[in-house]
This record gives structure tokens, C-alpha cells and sequence, in this order.
């Protein structure tokens, strides 16, 4: 199955200080889709993520990319397999001692041969496509939430990754900019055909980006498929969190 | 009993991840890529940004000890041997060990603090993400730039030490300004200087260990943060007097 798949992740399992996070998760995803892997806090999505780009290593099981095998990979092999993946991180994670253009800069300036002019058309294409342009001399710290989510995105993009994965990308925004950063992700998954993987407890706005879905729940996937698929799941838990609140 | 094991066992897994991250940054050090204006960044805001700090302490610690040791050593009319006794003390001991506890207070508390801060809001794993070794760009930068700078803040934090002790001589002592130079000259050998010398390099690799193991273990947010830099200064302080001890049984021993 994992020769099929674009990414697979087999029956991982992953514990912190005995609690355990995930519990044989199996998960296929189709190259160039957008699949949105929905659940409660605490049910293992972040982990997920983070094992996909080798920040974590699960206690057993597999994680195959493009046909090869990540997990036991070295630390020196993983930082040619992160390259082709970006992430948006919960919190953005800009790092709050560079400017704007400099975190966009950052993976540009490590990694590529790339000229300092090269590299300043490439961040300022970014932060147009992202909506913000002139601010690469800001600081993260003067900007809102939003726009460092779609910083974040800009500089997650800018090694043109085949892979980008979203943690909670809307959690803590205002719908209209909820609604924006959606845009957003649709906007990169089409112009640049790139394959994500959006990980929310946001209902409506997993929804509205997704191609597929899964819903999570004790670091097992409970139900995968269309969007119409899962609304029509006769699994219990799945049902009461599509519920939502009574 | 079963606390007592936890314990022991966190213990040992501290020690561990401290020797770890002491392996792993003298390793990076010399590894490719270099981040030469990282190291001299982090050189400027260990080193120069601690100079006032380091003058004060210095100047004053050779103040008092002059006032000290020349009142006890008129007791026993060896007043005038005061600045050998106060130069050789400065050098080998107080100077390193005063001014690396100052730096590991400022410089080993701060690093912690800033790095730990990183962990949190994930900046560490979004310096992964995008293929760059944190340990490489923040722990082995900060280490090899405190490496170089402590033992420089100690030779002239004890020429500051020295002056304030050549000026309480000669002002109150009645001591000659040449006599005390001269004197000072003759007793402080280059073992002495040496030792002086090693000391403070080999605290700032435990300093710098300890401060980015530290910071990078960092969990429970700004909590978290606050708990690691008081632990990052405590443990530093332990292990100087420790070293200190140690490096001084093993000079001493070698004379």
C-alpha cells in the first residue's frame, strides 16, 4: 500500500511520559490533494505532523514519503526530506529577532546559492502572494495574528515545498480572517498544486479547504473520505463531534 | 524510596542531556557551516555587553581584598607582602570564579531564557522545518563565543582587580607603587596565570552547556521559561565551585 500512496503513515504509535498520543494510526494521503484531519485538542494531530517532518519519531511504526521510507532516517538525510515539505506552525513560529523578510529569507539564505538580489525577488513574490507586501522590514512583533499566519505561510513556501502542512491555521483568528487564510490555502493548493495536510478542530473551516477529511480521536483515524462521506458517517464519535456543542 | 528513584533518575538524564549538549557543541564548532557573525554577535552580547558589569565586581573585589589582607598581614608585620598574596589569590581563584558566577547570572541565565523562549513558541522546530541544525546556529554559536570571551572578561576583570588593590596599597597602606607591582611580579608565576586562565575557559563550556540544554528542554510555557533560567543560574554556580575545586586540586597537584 505505501508504494500507492504519496505519503503513508503505518501503524504508529507514540507515547509521551507513558501517556500515550498515538495509537496505530494509519493514514494515506494522494499526492496533490488537501486532506483535513479533524479532532478534539490533545487527540494527536500536531504529533502527526510533526512525525511526518521528522521532529518527532514515533515509538514503532512507519512513515513512507514519495515511496521512501523516513523513519530511522539521520538528522542530515531529514534536512533534504524537510526541504521538500513547509510547515505553518499553531503559533506561526516566526522567529521574533529577524525582520519579516528575513524570516521569509531564512531557509533561502541557509541553504540555497541563491543571490542576495535572487533572494529578495523571491520574498517579496511571497509576501505579494500572501497580501503582504511592504512590511519585510517589520518585526513579528508588530504584526496581528493573521498576518503572522500568512508570514508564516510565505516563508513556508519559499523553498517551492511539494508538501505543506497546516497546524490549526485558523485557531485564535476572527472569522473574516479565518476566512482569508482559507483562501489562502486553497489559492497555494491550486497554483501551486502542492499536497497539504490541514490539521483544525475547526469544523467549517476544514470544511471549506479539504478534498478529503478524517476525523481523529485517540490517535486513531476514526473515519476518512469526502466531506460528504464523513457528514454521513454513522460512527458515533464522529457524528457527536460534527454535532458540535448541544 | 520510589521519589528517591525519580529523582535519581531525572538526575541522571539531566546529566546526561548536559553532556550531550557539551559533546554536541564542541563537535558543531568545528563543523561546516560556520555562522561567523553569529558567534560575533552573540561575542559583542556576552562579552562586551558584560564588561561593566565584570569592571565593577573586579575593581571592587580588589578594593576590599587589599583593605583586608593589609589589615590581617599588619598583624603579623607582613603588610608589604599584600599585593603578592592579593595578585596570586586574584588570579587563580576569585577572578575566575567571581566572574564566571557574574556571567553565568547574566550571560548563562539569558541564554536559557532566550532559548527556552524559542521552544515554546516553536521557533526551535520551525529552524528544523526548515532544514537548519538549531543546535549548530544557537548552541554552538553561543558556546564557542562564550569560550573566547570569559577568559578575556577575567584577564582584564583581574588587571581591574589588581588596580583596585594597587590603589587601596598605596593610598592607605603605605605601600609604594613600585614595590607593589614588583612584588606582585615576582610571586605570580605562569603556572598561576595559566591556571587562572583555564578556568574560566572551562566554565564557560559548562556554563554555555548547561544554559542551552536548558533552554532547549524548555516545556510548560513562560512557567516553564522561568523555572529553567533560575535552574540554569543554580546549577552553573554549583558546578563552578565544583570545577573550580577540581581544576585547582589538579593544577596545584601538577606543580
Amino acid at each position: 500500500m505505501e508504494q500507492d500512496n504519496y505519503i503513508f503513515f503505518q501503524d504508529i504509535y507514540k507515547s509521551f511520559s507513558d501517556k500515550p498520543v498515538l495509537q496505530g494510526l494509519n493514514l494515506a494521503i494522494e499526492r496533490g490533494e488537501t486532506l483535513v484531519i479533524l479532532g478534539r485538542s490533545g487527540c494527536g494531530k500536531s504529533v502527526t505532523l510533526k512525525i511526518l517532518l521528522g521532529l518527532l519519531y514515533p515509538d514503532s511504526g512507519r512513515v513512507f514519503l514519495d515511496g521512501e521510507e523516513i523513519t530511522g532516517m539521520s538528522e542530515k538525510k531529514l534536512v533534504e526530506v524537510r526541504k521538500k515539505i513547509g510547515m505553518l506552525f499553531q503559533g506561526s513560529a516566526l522567529f521574533d529577532s529577524l525582520t519579516v523578510g528575513e524570516n521569509v529569507a531564512f531557509a533561502l539564505a541557509e541553504h540555497s546559492d541563491k543571490t542576495a538580489a535572487e533572494i529578495d525577488e523571491i520574498v517579496s513574490n511571497n509576501l505579494k502572494f500572501v497580501e503582504m507586501e511592504g512590511t519585510a522590514n517589520l518585526m513579528p512583533s508588530e504584526l496581528s495574528g493573521g498576518m503572522k499566519k500568512r508570514v508564516a505561510l510565505a516563508r513556508a513556501m519559499a523553498y517551492q515545498p511539494d508538501i505543506l502542512l497546516y497546524d490549526e491555521p485558523t485557531t485564535g483568528l476572527d472569522p473574516i480572517t479565518a476566512t482569508t487564510i482559507n483562501a489562502l490555502i486553497r489559492k497555494t493548493q491550486r497554483e501551486y498544486g502542492v499536497t497539504s495536510i490541514v490539521v483544525t478542530h475547526e469544523l467549517d473551516s476544514g470544511f471549506s479547504v479539504a478534498d478529503r477529511a478524517a476525523v481523529m480521536e485517540n490517535g486513531r483515524i476514526l473515519e476518512i473520505g469526502t466531506i460528504d462521506a464523513i457528514k454521513k458517517s454513522t460512527h458515533e464519535f464522529v457524528r457527536t463531534f460534527l454535532a458540535g456543542p448541544k | 524510596m520510589k521519589a528517591h528513584f525519580h529523582w535519581f533518575l531525572d538526575f541522571l538524564h539531566h546529566v546526561h542531556g548536559i553532556t550531550e549538549m557539551f559533546g554536541r557543541s564542541l563537535a558543531l564548532s568545528f563543523i561546516k557551516p560556520f555562522y561567523l557573525r553569529e558567534t560575533v554577535e552573540q561575542m559583542y552580547h556576552i562579552g562586551f555587553k558584560s564588561l561593566s558589569i565584570v569592571l565593577m565586581t573586579s575593581t571592587f573585589t580588589g578594593l576590599v581584598l587589599a583593605m583586608q589582607f593589609g589589615h590581617e598581614m599588619s598583624v603579623f608585620g607582613a603588610k608589604m607582602y599584600t599585593s603578592s598574596v592579593l595578585v596570586v589569590s586574584l588570579v587563580r581563584e576569585l577572578g575566575p570564579v567571581i566572574i564566571s558566577l557574574v556571567v553565568a547570572g547574566r550571560v548563562g541565565a539569558g541564554i536559557t531564557a532566550e532559548l527556552g523562549s524559542m521552544a515554546v513558541t516553536e521557533q526551535i522546530d520551525a529552524m528544523r522545518a526548515l532544514g537548519t541544525n538549531p543546535y549548530k546556529k544557537l548552541a554552538a554559536t553561543r558556546f564557542l563565543a562564550l569560550s573566547i570571551t570569559l577568559p578575556l572578561l577575567v584577564a582584564i576583570g583581574d588587571l581591574c582587580g589588581m588596580l583596585g588593590g594597587w590603589l587601596v596599597s598605596v593610598t592607605s597602606l603605605g605601600i609604594s607603587s613600585d614595590y607593589y607591582w614588583s612584588n606582585a611580579a615576582h610571586y605570580l608565576f605562569f603556572s598561576d596565570i595559566f591556571a587562572g586562565l583555564l578556568k574560566p575557559f572551562i566554565f564557560a563550556m559548562t556554563i554555555a552547556s548547561i544554559s542551552c540544554y536548558l533552554g532547549f528542554s524548555v516545556t510548560g510555557g513562560t512557567k516553564g521559561v522561568g523555572e529553567a533560567t533560575t535552574r540554569s543560574v543554580v546549577v552553573s554556580s554549583i558546578l563552578i565551585f565544583i570545577l573550580d575545586f577540581l581544576i585547582t586540586k589538579v593544577t596545584l597537584g601538577a606543580i
